[in-house]
Order: C-alpha cells, then sequence, then structure tokens
C-alpha cells in the first residue's frame, strides 16, 4: 500500500481519562485506504525530549467525517504533548504502517477481539470493518479498573462485549483470560493487542485450542518504514523481521512466545 | 541557479546531497515520499560477505536529539544483494553505493570482490567503524595499523570508488584519516556513531542488548562538525561529511567546513522529505551569496 507524509488538522481532542486522549485529525485530501491493525507515526513538535516520531495504531476511520482517530496513552513526554493538541493544530503524521488483521474465511466465524489497555485501540476499527463484512465480532476488553476500560459504549455498537478488571470494579475479576466466556464459547479465530504478558497468555490459550490467533505487536521502532532495523522481532525460522513492515500483526505460531 | 554537482574522485554526484547507510534502507523503502533519484547518492544497507541476523531486540533507545542503535548490521548477506536486491535498485537513476562491512581482512575483501562485480555500483563506503558488532568493524577504524591493513587489502581488489567511513571513538580521527588515505582510499566519510549507552532507572538494566550502542542525530552534530573540520585540513582526498544533518543550514555548515559532500541519516526517520529540502536549500544559498557552484562551499570557512 502507498504510505503517505500528511500535515493533518486536529478536529477533536478529547481526554478519555487522566491517562489516554482521543486524537482526532483530518486532512484537505481524502484519507488513503487503512487496514485495521496499521498504524500511524505521528511527528511531535515542540517537545524537547521527542525526538522520534510516535507510533500509534489505528483506532478507527470515520470516513464520513475524512477523519483519523489515534486512541493515545500518556505514557511519556511525547504522547503528553499529543495530548495538549488543540483543534485546528496542524500534524505531520506518516501512514498507512504496517500490515492488518487477516479477514476471516467466512462471515459465519465466531472471531473474538481481546485487547488489554490501550491495545484495545486498533480492535475498535477492526470491529467496524468486521460488521461491515458481515461478520458478529465479540470483544474481550482488560482493564486495572473501572475507568480504564475505553470506549465501551462504541464496542458495544459492533458485537457482544466482555470485560475482565484487575481489580473486580466491572466485568470479572481477574486477566482476559481468566474470563468465563472463554470456557463457555467456541472461537474460530483469535484476535488480540495489548501489554506481551497478556498476548503471551491469549497466545497459548489460542494454540492449546488449536485457534489462529493473531496478535499485534509494539516493539519500539525508529523509522516505522523498514529502514533502520531497530524493531524487530525474532521469528520462529530464527530470523530478525521488523515489526513495522512485516507486522505489526503477526499470527502468534510466528513467534518464539510459545517455544 | 547554482551548479550543484560535486566529484568525489571519479565519482560523479549530481548534487551533494546523500543518505547515509542504516538510515534509509536501499531507497525503495524512501520511494512513496520522494524522488529518490534527485539524491546525489544512496549509501545503502550494511552489507557483509554472509548473512547476519544482528544484535537481539532491544536495539534502539531514543535519546533528546538523537537515538542509539545496536543493529549489528542484519543483513541477508552480498549473494542475496547481488541476486535479489541489486536487479531492484540498479536502475535508479543516481549513485546507489554500498556499505561494505566485515570481521576480518578477509570478510572485507571477499565482500568488496563480490560488489566489485556489480556493475551499476560504482563505489563502495567501508565501515571500519561500526561499533556493534563484536570482531571487528570497529576494531580495524581505531588503530592506523588496522585501518591500513583493511583499506590497502581491499584496494588491490577494488577498482573503483573506495570511501573510508569513518569512526569517531578515536583519540585523534586526522591520523586515522591520513592513514586511510595513504593506503588508496579515494575518499573518507566522517562520523559514524558515536559510542553511547542508556539505563533504564526502574529496572536497573541498560535499555540495549548489547548494553552499548552507537549515539547519531542533531547530538551530535558539532562533534561531527568538527572531525570534518580537522580532517580537511590533515587530507587531500574529498572528505563526505555526516552526523546530525537535519536541514540544510547543517549541510552548508559541513561543506564550508570541508565537507565534498553529506549524508542525512537519523534525520529521515523524523522527515522522509529532508533530503529533498537540503537539495534545495544549498541551492538557495548558493544563489543568495553568490556562488555559481556548491563546490565553491567546500572548505570556504574563513578562521
Amino acid at each position: 500500500m502507498k504510505k503517505y507524509m500528511l500535515n493533518m488538522k486536529v478536529t477533536g481532542n478529547d481526554r478519555l481519562h487522566a491517562n489516554y486522549c482521543l486524537l482526532r485529525l483530518t486532512a484537505d485530501q481524502i484519507l488513503p485506504e487503512m487496514q485495521p491493525g496499521q498504524f500511524v507515526q505521528v511527528h511531535v513538535e515542540n517537545s524537547p525530549t521527542t525526538f522520534l516520531r510516535r507510533p500509534i495504531s489505528i483506532n478507527y476511520v470515520d470516513r464520513e467525517k475524512n477523519e483519523l482517530w489515534l486512541l493515545v496513552q500518556l505514557v511519556g513526554d511525547g504522547t503528553r504533548k499529543m495530548a495538549t493538541y488543540k483543534v485546528g493544530d496542524i500534524v505531520n503524521v506518516l501512514l498507512p504502517l504496517g500490515n492488518g488483521f487477516t479477514k476471516p474465511e467466512t462471515a459465519a466465524q465466531n472471531l473474538l477481539l481481546i485487547g488489554g489497555g490501550v491495545g484495545t485501540a486498533p480492535l475498535l476499527y477492526w470491529g467496524a470493518v468486521l460488521k461491515e463484512m458481515g461478520c458478529s465480532p465479540a470483544f474481550l476488553l482488560g482493564a486495572r479498573s473501572k475507568e480504564d476500560v475505553l470506549q465501551r459504549d462504541l464496542f458495544e455498537q459492533l458485537g457482544d462485549v466482555y470485560i475482565t478488571t484487575e481489580d473486580g470494579s466491572l466485568g470479572e475479576k481477574g486477566y482476559v483470560t481468566n474470563h468465563s466466556i472463554l470456557e463457555q464459547m467456541h472461537f474460530d479465530r483469535i484476535y488480540t493487542c495489548g501489554p506481551k504478558p497478556m498476548m503471551v497468555a491469549v497466545a497459548k490459550y489460542a494454540k492449546n485450542l488449536s485457534i489462529p490467533c493473531e496478535v499485534s505487536l509494539e516493539n519500539t521502532m525508529a523509522c516505522g518504514i523498514g529502514a533502520c532495523l531497530c524493531c524487530v522481532e525474532k521469528m520462529n525460522d530464527g530470523h530478525h523481521v521488523c515489526v513495522c513492515t512485516e507486522g505489526p500483526v503477526f499470527n502468534s505460531e510466528k513467534l518464539t512466545w510459545l517455544n | 541557479m547554482a551548479e550543484l554537482n560535486v566529484n568525489i574522485g571519479a565519482l560523479k554526484l549530481k548534487n551533494p546531497v546523500t543518505t547515509a547507510s542504516g538510515t534509509f534502507g536501499y531507497g525503495i523503502e524512501y520511494d512513496d515520499f520522494m524522488d529518490i533519484s534527485r539524491l546525489g547518492g544512496i549509501f545503502v544497507k550494511g552489507t557483509t560477505i554472509q548473512p547476519r541476523e544482528g544484535n537481539p531486540y532491544p536495539r534502539m533507545a531514543e535519546t533528546p536529539a538523537g537515538m542509539l542503535n545496536a543493529v549489528g548490521l542484519q543483513n541477508k548477506g552480498a549473494d542475496y544483494f547481488a541476486a535479489h536486491i541489486y536487479p531492484e535498485i540498479k536502475d535508479i537513476d543516481t549513485n546507489m553505493i554500498v556499505n561494505v562491512s566485515g570481521s576480518s581482512v578477509e570478510t572485507y575483501v571477499a565482500c568488496a570482490e563480490k560488489i566489485a562485480e556489480l556493475e551499476k555500483i560504482p563505489a563502495i563506503e567501508l565501515n571500519i567503524s561500526c561499533p556493534n558488532v563484536k570482531q571487528g568493524g570497529m576494531a580495524f577504524g581505531v588503530t592506523t595499523a588496522g585501518a591500513s591493513e583493511v583499506v590497502r587489502a581491499v584496494r588491490k581488489v577494488y577498482p573503483k570508488t573506495l570511501i573510508v567511513k569513518l569512526s569517531p571513538n578515536v583519540t585523534d580521527i586526522t591520523e586515522i584519516a591520513r592513514a586511510v588515505e595513504a593506503a588508496g582510499a579515494d575518499a573518507v566519510s566522517l562520523i559514524n556513531t558515536m559510542l553511547g549507552m542508556a539505563i533504564d532507572v526502574e529496572k536497573r538494566r541498560p535499555v540495549l542488548s548489547t548494553v552499548t550502542g552507537g549515539l547519531s542525530g542533531p547530538c551530535v552534530k558539532p562533534v561531527a562538525l568538527r572531525m570534518v573540520w580537522q580532517t580537511y585540513k590533515a587530507v587531500q582526498i574529498p572528505i563526505i561529511g555526516l552526523g546530525g544533518i537535519s536541514n540544510w543550514k547543517d549541510a552548508v555548515e559541513f561543506m564550508l567546513a570541508g565537507a565534498t559532500a553529506i549524508q542525512i541519516g537519523t534525520y529521515n526517520f523524523i522527515d522522509p522529505t529532508v533530503g529533498i529540502q537540503v537539495i534545495e536549500g544549498i541551492e538557495a544559498y548558493c544563489d543568495k551569496h553568490g556562488f555559481a557552484s556548491a563546490r565553491e562551499l567546500v572548505g570556504a570557512l574563513e578562521v
């Protein structure tokens, strides 16, 4: 897919919670095709300690409004700077980068999208595209506590939503892999994005039941376009591949996590 | 309109702006963002005779105004390059220069011989300065004897333009530059990355899997500029300056300090079109200040 560098205009920036903001961006041109699971690289200006672009997954693409949504967790100086962007500010973005999730073979398949923390971000767009395709995706969202469950209302418009929180303040108490839905229902495909320990646990669960599972990695990266070879992940065949160009979505069987 | 073309030995560049090895892939990674044939040259990824998987992740740490990397020369080897990558890039209308690395004199020579067979690769950049590989690389670049030995050996088998990339991690870069000039180098490029490190205080562990790595980006520019200036006064062969160049002004500074051409490295990650802006900026600078050619900038610093 052709990549673009766009100067995008901020159309909204809502603080969803102390640690998260939803940044909405538009462009003069019609936004190019973007696949769920792909990401963008945001240039953060006027943040002296932020040198590299910030890789952020695509949270949603609103075609009617020609808007790109980025769900940003405030982790360091760069993302905190992004939280201060005002409507009308211009942000330079490279997009779309990497590869998206693999489509299911048939719309009838039972699909489970498992997200943890800000890792739920790409699952919203994926869920929306799946629903458009006639699928009925289910969502299993994990968070520390109630207020960390992001965009719950939007997920509920797309399918059944199951929730776990570590403190039990919403949904079932515990981690996503403890949720009772995993014992009650059979799924044909699992897609997951979140903290690595969570994704490893999900990938193991999927492997035990021989369910195809795709995971979305967030290795630290510099260029985002396969030039610097910094964001590599070691594959089962022993080779290092760039997460930015070969991923960020991988079939979990290809990774060394399950060995 | 000022003339922008410059020569590095027998190598003709349409303008002084090139991209640094390891920051621009094989050029084609940047195709979507700009017309890469407008560049004076592209120094492609470090290539070794045998494939290398590079160092384990994590390989990168961001710093204020720069980054550390410890990629460790990951590449698929010279045979793969010749068979699969060369056909993809050979018709790009600019100088495609291969950065050649090794772990012994023999492996440098073998790689240079292999690349010499490729008709449309007009030059190699001999990397005697990579800080991220254990045996060799920088080991050759930090002593005059080691640098001379490897350059002399490669010179015997490589008839085209031989550029030698120098390490800043030395007491006196001019000694090394003089040594490689005497050993037959057609040009030197400097600086490679500076050895540095980063620590994760929460984990009380190094950020990089290799503990130390190479620092690049705007933070190294003043050091690089100083080394280009010192080297300019020490050798007769052309200098390709690099280290933190992120705009046309930086590029002009390097040329005034004595660089005939420049490489843009880490800043390609921030702005993939920076090369084009630097070409246009140098041209505008020459026109504004009455230079008929960018060649007149080289070493024009008044001290």
